[in-house]
Formats: structure tokens, sequence, C-alpha cells
């Protein structure tokens, strides 16, 4: 079972630039949970302070019953062990192969035979669909396969805690398909925390339980994933749906009366500019990725299953009784 | 890097920190064998040749000073002696120290930079292991190593050709240089040159990871950290050099 994180009142600045503050949010166990956020608004900077890498001003991290913000440096590195981490770029080390990338954390922490070791690699190598790459040096190989080859090498001391930061950056979106799926099915399988930092907004209307989003400074909002995709609030639906109109602009946000303008545009049902980037696929909830069919349901993923298929009857429902009766509706919205 | 005397006394003080820090680490338990032998044979690798060719150049320019300056006090007899001083004492620790310095620290600092940059430290870090525990100490004791050999390389190499230079080229009696070798020379100068080149060695690979460490802004990050690493390890080495020839005349007791 995996580890709860909670973060209370966490602040963290560079010099006078704040990066945000006040951040305070719940990453349940075993659940897993996705931080958007526009561009340069410190969603890898809060990866690298929950694994301490950063200390943040002010407030705590709580993990296991341990606030990592105040341990000392030999206790920090016990926690780590809880932990792992995919890099934007995989951070293979680049001196070594596949192989013996992903068999470092086990021969660093573990006194496993060379054959277990072997065996462990190989295991994990196959999970990511890396097999007969192990002798490629980081450097040989595409930016797509050294993500792969970090996810292995995350995956290899069986975390409570799993990290991911962008994912789906420099990945075609087939490769991006399969990764969500891998992200679904590893979260059956191994019953891990998983929080994924990304602006793909395809993945998290698919993936997660939960959805936060960080803009100017703060966690709008933090809460279930349906919450957030039905929410009235203009930033999340800005952010959602990949619109222009809202109170996200070009450089930083926009000032109070362009953005007063453009909602009431909104609510005229008055769109301009091109929506729909990075996979923003129009309003309300859609169905959510469930694991692939060999792998056995937890009961947690039995329930998720079996809301989402009753959430699906309701929808078809909907859509045929309005057919019926020949509303050109909005569409289904607000589920 | 701004100039501000509060930032260069961070840094001083960071770098004393590791420094610290590396002195803790070093009895931590799993000696971290591989890395160190890996490690001194790259910084053999890089400093041997260079070395050898910058010594022969250094111990003949020290026979033809030597040479000259005896012949104009009229005291030829002592040539040999005051030229394996020069070569034991000061010459040879300086040339461990500058090669080691700009052969051996550049190429570790630009290592971890690298290193640094790409993410690859914080991962480490984020796998539980200890950065300093398994890059850093066995760099440093590799150095120190390497350093220890090199000065006993750069000795003898200095010496012999000081003695091509003064007994070939200036016609001196191959008999008196030698015979007065001890009259000045004693083991002491030995022993003390030795510990400077360990601790020049210590020095050189300590502010090189350091800077290695702290690289940040991409790879022109790197290139600047390398140029920091080498000009700031220079000016600690001399001042050290300078100390540390001060405390032995007033620790050790002189022949004569």
């Amino acid at each position: 079972m995996g580890v709860e994180i909670c973060v209370e009142g966490l602040t963290k600045s560079f010099g006078h630039q704040v990066i945000w503050q006040d951040v305070s949010l719940t990453l349940p166990a075993g659940e897993i949970s996705v931080l958007l956020g526009p561009s340069g608004t410190g969603k890898s900077v809060f990866l690298k302070t929950l694994v301490g890498l950063l200390k943040p001003d002010r407030g705590s991290i709580w993990i296991d019953g341990k606030d990592v913000t105040r341990l000392r440096e030999h206790d920090l590195y016990e926690v780590r062990k809880l932990f792992g981490v995919l890099f934007q770029d995989g951070a293979l080390f680049g001196s070594m192969d596949l192989y013996d990338n992903i068999a470092f954390p086990l021969r660093e922490h573990t006194r496993k035979s060379e054959r277990e070791i072997r065996q462990i690699v190989l295991e994990k190598m196959d999970m990511v669909g890396l097999l007969g790459a192990e002798g490629k040096l980081p450097g040989e190989i595409s930016g797509g396969m050294r993500k792969r080859a970090g996810l292995a090498r995350a995956l290899v001391l069986d975390p409570e805690i799993i990290l991911f930061d962008e994912p789906d950056s420099g990945l075609d979106p087939v490769r991006v398909a399969y990764l969500n799926q891998l992200i679904v099915d590893l979260n059956a399988q191994i019953d891990a925390t998983f929080l994924i930092v990304t602006h793909d907004i395809a993945s998290a209307r698919l993936v997660p339980d939960n959805i936060g989003l960080l803009f100017r400074r703060e966690l709008v909002m933090f809460g279930p994933r349906e919450e957030l995709l039905s929410s009235g609030e203009p930033v999340v639906g800005q952010f959602l749906n990949g619109r222009m109109q809202g109170p996200i602009g070009m450089a930083e946000e926009k000032d109070a009366a362009q953005v007063e303008q453009e909602l009431a545009e909104l609510d005229a049902g008055n769109h301009r500019g091109p929506k729909g980037g990075k996979g923003a696929s129009g309003a309300g909830v859609t169905p959510r990725l469930l694991p692939s069919e060999g792998i056995v349901r937890p009961p947690r993923w039995e329930e998720i299953a079996e809301y989402e298929e009753k959430m699906q009857r309701l929808r078809d429902l909907r859509a045929a009784s309005k057919g019926a009766v020949g509303v050109d509706g909005p569409g289904v919205t607000g589920i | 890097m701004s100039l501000s005397p509060t930032n260069a006394l961070k840094h001083s003080g960071s770098l004393f920190a590791l420094f610290l820090d590396v002195l803790r680490t070093l009895p931590r338990r799993p000696l971290q064998i591989r890395e160190f032998i890996q490690q001194s044979w790259f910084i053999a690798s890089v400093t041997i040749l260079p070395t050898a060719l910058v010594s022969i150049p250094f111990g003949a320019v020290i026979a033809l000073q030597i040479g000259s300056l005896t012949r104009q006090l009229g005291a030829q007899s002592f040539s040999g002696a005051a030229s394996v001083l020069t070569v034991l004492r000061e010459a040879s620790p300086i040339v461990t120290a500058l090669l080691i310095a700009g052969a051996g620290g550049s190429a570790i600092c630009a290592d971890l930079g690298a290193r640094k940059i790409r993410e690859e430290i914080d991962a480490m870090e984020v796998l539980g292991i200890d950065p300093i525990h398994r890059l850093v100490v066995p760099r440093v004791v590799a150095s120190m190593a390497v350093a220890v050999l090199l000065n006993g390389l750069v000795s003898v190499v200095g010496v012999a050709g000081g003695y091509f230079f003064n007994v070939v080229l200036q016609n001196g009696t191959p008999g008196a240089y030698l015979a007065s070798f001890t009259t000045l020379a004693q083991l002491p100068d030995l022993y003390w040159a030795e510990l400077k080149a360990l601790l020049f060695g210590a020095i050189a690979a300590i502010v090189a990871s350091y800077k290695g460490l702290t690289a940040k802004g991409g790879p022109k990050g790197v290139g600047d950290a390398v140029n920091q690493s080498v000009v700031i390890t220079f000016m600690l080495l001399f001042v050290v050099n300078f100390v540390m020839t001060a405390i032995y005349f007033q620790v050790v007791p002189q022949r004569g």
C-alpha cells in the first residue's frame, strides 16, 4: 500500500521571486494525482521540494510520519528510498549502459546476487518495452526510450511513492497513450501513490483520481478529478479547455479588466481564438482510463470500474433521450 | 557570479562545508573501492605524460640557473646540492599542483558539472545515494594518491634532467655533482614535499568537486565552473604552499 503525502502551507522563493506560497494538499495513499499548471509555475520545483532536493521557506511535508523539510541529511536519504522519481529527461547516468543504470539502485541498496538483479532488471525493462536495448548508452537512444528507462530505474526498488516530471514531454501521441496505460496498470499492480506533473490535459482527464492546478503562485484548486473537470472556476476552465480567453495570458497573468471582459464574452457564448491546445478536448467529465484486461484489479480499481460503467450508462441514456426528443443541446456537460 | 562580498563569503563557507563533509564521509562504509580505482587510473592517465614533459624542462631551467649562479659565486661543488634541494622542496610540489589542478581537477569538475546539469546528481540523491560518499570522496582520495605518486615522479625526472643539463651540457663534474647531493638536502625534505603534494591533491579535487556540484545554467555553466575551479585551485595552492614552506623551516632543523 502506498504512503500518504500531506503538504501544509508550503512556500518557496528564489531570492525575492516567490515561486508559490501557502500550498496545502494531501495526496491520498495509493491514488493517482496530477498537478497541472502553465509553464513556469514551479511544478518541477514542487516535485524537487517533495523529495527534499530543495528546501522550502515555510511549511511542512509529512510523509510516513516524518516532516521532510526538517529531516537531517541522513534520515532524508532513508525517506527517499520510499520514492521513485522519473525526471524530465530520464536523468540516466551517461557513463553506464541501460542495464547498469537500471541495476544501479539494486546494487547500491540491496545485497541481491547478480542473478537476482538480472531477473528484476529484465522484468522491469520488459514492463517498459525496452528488452533488447540493455547494452545501449543513454546518449545513443531517443528521448522516449530514455524516459522509459528512467521509469524502469524508478520502479526497480518497488517504491511507495512515484513522482513523474512531465512524463509526456517530448513523446509522440501514441507513446503518450502507452505511457498513460502503463501508469494506470502500474497503479493497479503496485498500489503506490502517484504524482504526475504535466500540462498535457488529455492525460490529466484520463489518468488521475485527483487534479491540482498551480497558477499565479498558488494552488488554485486541488480535488477529485470530476470536481475540477466540472468546475466553474475561470482559471481551471481556461486551462482544462486550452482557451485563450481567461485569466492566463501569454507572458504572465492578464490585468483584471481584460479578464472580466473576456469572461463576459465567454458567458455570452462568444468564443474567439483557437482552443483545445495540448489535448484539451471540450468541457465536462470524460471517461477514465482503466487498467488493461489482463491485470488483476484490486478493490479500489473494481469500485472505479463499476462507477465508470454507471456513468457511461448515464451518458448513453442522456445522449439517447436527447436524440429522441431532438433537442440540439450543448452536448454532455457537467456530469 | 556576482562580485558582492557576502557572495564570496558564502562560497568560501560552502567550500569549507564540503571539505568537512568529505572528512566526515571518508570512513563511511561501504568504501567505494571500484570508483576509487577507476578515478585513480583516470587522473593518472590524464596527468602522467604532461607531468613528465613539464618536469624535464623545469629541471633543466633550474640546472641552468644554478649552474651559472654557482660558477659566478665560485661554488661549483655545490651545484648538485642546490639543484636537488630546489627540485625536491619546491619545484616538484608546484609542478604536481599545477598538473593535478589543471589536468585532474578540470576533468573532475567537467565530469561532475555535466552530471549536475543533466540532473544525474539529483537522480542519485533521490535514489537515496549520497553523491559526496559515492562520487566526491573516491575522487578526493584518488587525487591525493596520484598527487603523492606524481610528486615522486617529478622529483626523479627533475633531478635526472638537472644532472643531464649540468653534467653533459655545462661540463660539470659528474662525481662532484652526485657527491654533493646530500650536503644540503635531507630525507625530511622529501617527506614534506610528499605531504604538500597530498594536501594539494585534496584541495584540487575538493574545489573541482565543489564547482562541479554547484554548476548551473546549462553547458556554458559547466565551462564557467571548470574555469573558476582551475583559477581558485591555483590561488589556494600557492597560498598553501607558502604557508607550508614557512612552517617547514620552523619545524625541521636545517643542515649546515
